[in-house]
């Protein structure tokens, strides 16, 4: 059901530092991008008249006009597929899809045309548009409305793909996504939307690069690895490993595509053990080659082999089952419990 | 039951208000967007023709001929193995240069895969126009510089970009106007339905030109449509439709060029059904008599564009004998220069692998292009003396397996 409605993301006047919703940090980010750049356009379905479905694009066609801030017909390919044919004329659109599940419908023109337009021309024609997409679970949605897509995206050449889990990081990757001269799928865990933080939005955090993951948590036992809406589960399963004498790390990954090797390889040499977290499903998901990747950078430097912690092979569950579908603070913990502390291997797969 | 099919006014609830049956009228008048009845002809019809469509129908006859010429040389390059894979449009040249020569030189061409005719028409080197035909690069030529999109192979994909970017001119300003090319089947994809709703929605300036041709691959249009025409598919979009004889090359420019027109003074998109034929096989490596008879084809060889044009302008008086051979020597010259070009192997860099994935390569992408260059350097290091090594071989494009490839990526193509 697309009726989640919330306060609007309108954040508070400027002037000095205050609460601030994720929703209101994103929303913030188009405001300032449109205002800097005249070639940005948002485009997408119910962004205008009602703000987004999240209200997200709150006021941003009441300030720059429905030229701008567009409210498309409702068809995700005929968005995406103009949106490219925009950036072919030098536009910077920015893209909603309403929910992970509804982006569907424009993968072909993803995977077709916007990943590899650049590289089919010799960079003639490259496609520096940004694609929104509200993912993820735990907030009740009905069938079809809680899907983790990042892998599809992630096995795309020719994409970036980025996912932001603190309110900060929502307002600075947005920045950088839109300036991006690539296609970048910006992931918002839905869930987080209406996390707060406290940041000055008079002056806003720097845009922060791309491609660059970042430790959350310092700690020496074992590191957990995350992105989005499951950092904050890992900072939560860390605080509580305390009580076993466990000192976690975490590594809020950030950016999935371009990976960031150096930073993920090093987290993991420090402490010699890790555990991969997320709400995808595990087989073949993001997990897997993140596994592989740190096997292949840390082989001499792991006491165990990097576990995983993601949600099961099945298709997402309803609302009322999901909890035991979510990777849990318990799950998390059980499988750093199976790290081989004792030295004395067990076979064993992932939570 | 829906609220429209409730009789007005017995709404148990009371609290709905009463559906707007009664007074409703259609948004906009369909009678104006119907297309023409019979197919829109100026051959053979005595129309009058001042100076400029005089020299028009010449230049018309002349890029027909250069056409015709073209498809053939393709198609040989195809039997040579200098092409992967040729899908001609014999048969089909009127649509393929009026197209091009509709459009101003601000204007963009979105071609599908059977139009490098028009991208050739428009200009662009024809080397350049079957790069991807070739299998060196994919798109051949800056399509920037000459505003033609890159050839679209996933069947309507380009539509929707022809949209976007007419819009996106409108929207800053500019005076452009995009003419997008389809083939019948391709009016079946979602794509097609997508593009022309929101040209319609937000009144873009774009033309779309469906190539009615009789075929996608071996499927009739009878499979693919139970539309009184494809040009009808537009009134449901609140969109002008025409029907043209597709093989009457002044009809089917007069029409583009007022769809053209029309879309440059603000009026919106219009959806042009070209009639035409595709006389060849799909491409090269399809084999067109399981799926009909020479009897098929005989009708539409009397009806051929260029045999048209060439006795229409010869009943004029426009078109002399020494004027027609020498555009049939130019043409021919064309033909040998092309040939020529393609009978030498294209310079491979395997280093533009990784050129342009990112506008920054990755530090993944630069890792894997150093093992590609070790990989390279090591081949050549191992046969330093034979002046075909393998690393040579693969950076000019001829490897062992050439012939293996082409015969491949030909089935494939099919
Ligand atoms: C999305 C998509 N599906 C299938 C194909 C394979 N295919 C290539 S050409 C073709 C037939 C196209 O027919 P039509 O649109 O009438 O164009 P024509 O070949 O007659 O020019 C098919 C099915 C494709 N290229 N793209
Ligand atoms: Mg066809």
């Amino acid at each position: 059901m697309t009726t989640a409605t919330s306060t609007p993301a309108r954040p508070a006047p400027p002037g000095g530092p205050a609460p601030t919703t994720m929703a209101q940090a994103i929303n913030r980010a188009l405001r300032d991008a449109m205002a800097a750049d005249d070639t940005v356009h948002v485009l997408g379905e119910d962004v205008g008249a009602l703000g987004g479905v999240f209200r997200v694009t709150d006021g941003l066609t009441a300030e720059f006009g429905e030229e701008r801030c567009t409210d498309t017909p409702l068809a995700e390919a005929g968005i995406l597929g103009t949106a490219a044919g925009m950036a072919m004329y030098g536009l910077r659109p920015v893209v909603e899809m309403q929910f992970d599940a509804f982006a569907y419908p424009a993968f072909e023109q993803l995977v077709s045309h916007v990943a590899r337009m650049r590289n089919r021309t010799r960079g003639s024609l490259p496609m520096p548009l940004t694609i929104r997409v509200p993912y993820g679970g735990g907030i009740g949605g009905v069938e079809h409305h809680s899907d983790s897509s990042e892998v599809y995206y992630m096995a795309t050449p020719g994409l970036h793909v980025v996912t932001p889990a603190t309110v900060a990081d929502a307002y600075g990757m947005l920045r950088s996504a839109i300036a991006s001269d690539d296609p970048v799928l910006f992931l918002e865990p839905k869930r987080l939307y209406w996390s707060k933080e406290t940041i000055d939005l008079s002056s806003p955090p720097a845009c922060e690069p791309l491609g660059r993951a970042v430790v959350r948590r310092a700690g020496t036992s074992a590191t957990l690895i995350s992105y989005g809406p499951s950092v904050s589960v890992c900072l939560e399963a860390a605080e509580a490993a305390r009580e076993e004498g466990w000192e976690l790390e975490v590594l809020d990954l950030r950016t999935l595509v371009p990976f960031d090797d150096e930073t993920a390889a090093a987290a993991v040499r420090r402490t010699g053990r890790a555990v991969v977290v997320h709400e995808a499903s595990g087989f073949a998901g993001p997990g897997a080659e993140i596994a592989a990747r740190l096997t292949e950078r840390c082989f001499h430097h792991l006491q165990a082999p990097v576990l995983r912690v993601t949600g099961f092979d099945i298709p997402y569950p309803p609302p009322m089952l999901e909890k035991h579908h979510l990777p849990g603070v318990d799950r998390v913990l059980d499988a750093v419990a199976r790290l081989q502390w004792e030295s004395d291997h067990t076979e064993g797969g992932a939570a | 039951m829906t609220v429209l099919e409730q009789t007005p006014g017995r709404d148990e609830s009371g609290a709905r208000p009463t559906p707007p049956t009664a007074g409703w009228r259609p948004r906009t008048d369909p009678a104006p967007l119907l297309p023409d009845e019979t197919p829109f002809r100026l051959l053979g019809t005595g129309a009058r023709l001042d100076k400029r469509r005089k020299e028009l129908w010449r230049e018309l006859y002349r890029g027909l001929v250069h056409g015709r010429r073209y498809n053939r040389q393709a198609t040989a390059l195809t039997r040579q193995g200098r092409l992967a894979v040729y899908p001609s449009s014999t048969g089909q040249e009127a649509c393929e240069v009026a197209a091009a020569l509709a459009l101003a030189e601000q204007d963009w061409l979105f071609p599908s895969y059977r139009d490098t005719l028009a991208v050739v028409a428009r200009g662009v080197d024809p080397v350049e126009a079957l790069t991807l035909l070739r299998g060196d690069w994919h798109t051949g030529y800056d399509p920037r510089a000459v505003r033609v999109a890159p050839l679209s192979t996933p069947l309507a994909t380009q539509l929707p970009h022809a949209v976007g970017l007419a819009h996106a001119a409108r929207l800053r300003g500019d005076d452009v106007v995009a003419l997008a090319m389809v083939g019948d089947g391709g009016t079946s994809e979602g794509d097609f339905h997508e593009a022309l709703n929101f040209a319609a929605v937000w009144r873009a300036p774009v033309v779309f030109l469906v190539q009615n041709n009789g075929f996608a691959i071996s499927v009739p249009l009878a499979k693919q449509t139970a539309a009184p025409s494809l040009a009808h598919k537009a009134v449901g979009y609140g969109v002008p439709g025409r029907l043209v004889d597709g093989n009457d090359a002044p009809a089917v420019h007069q029409v583009l060029g007022e769809a053209v027109a029309h879309a440059r003074a603000g009026g919106g998109p219009t959806l042009v059904e070209a009639l035409t034929y595709r006389v060849e096989a799909h491409t090269n490596a399809d084999d067109a008599t399981r799926y009909r008879t020479d009897e098929d084809v005989a009708p539409w060889l009397g009806h051929d564009p260029v045999a048209l044009l060439e006795a229409e302008l010869r009943n004029r008086r426009l078109l002399t004998d020494r004027e027609a051979d020498a555009i049939a020597e130019e043409a021919e010259a064309m033909a040998a220069d092309l040939r020529g070009r393609m009978n030498t192997d294209p310079a491979l860099d395997p280093e533009d692998l990784f050129a342009h994935v990112y506008a920054e390569p990755t530090t993944h992408l630069r890792e894997q292009a150093a093992m590609l260059r070790g990989e390279l350097a090591a081949d050549a290091a191992d046969d330093p003396d034979r002046a075909d090594t393998p690393a040579r071989r693969r950076a000019t494009g001829r490897d062992d397996h050439a012939d293996d490839h082409r015969q491949n990526h030909q089935e494939r193509a099919a």
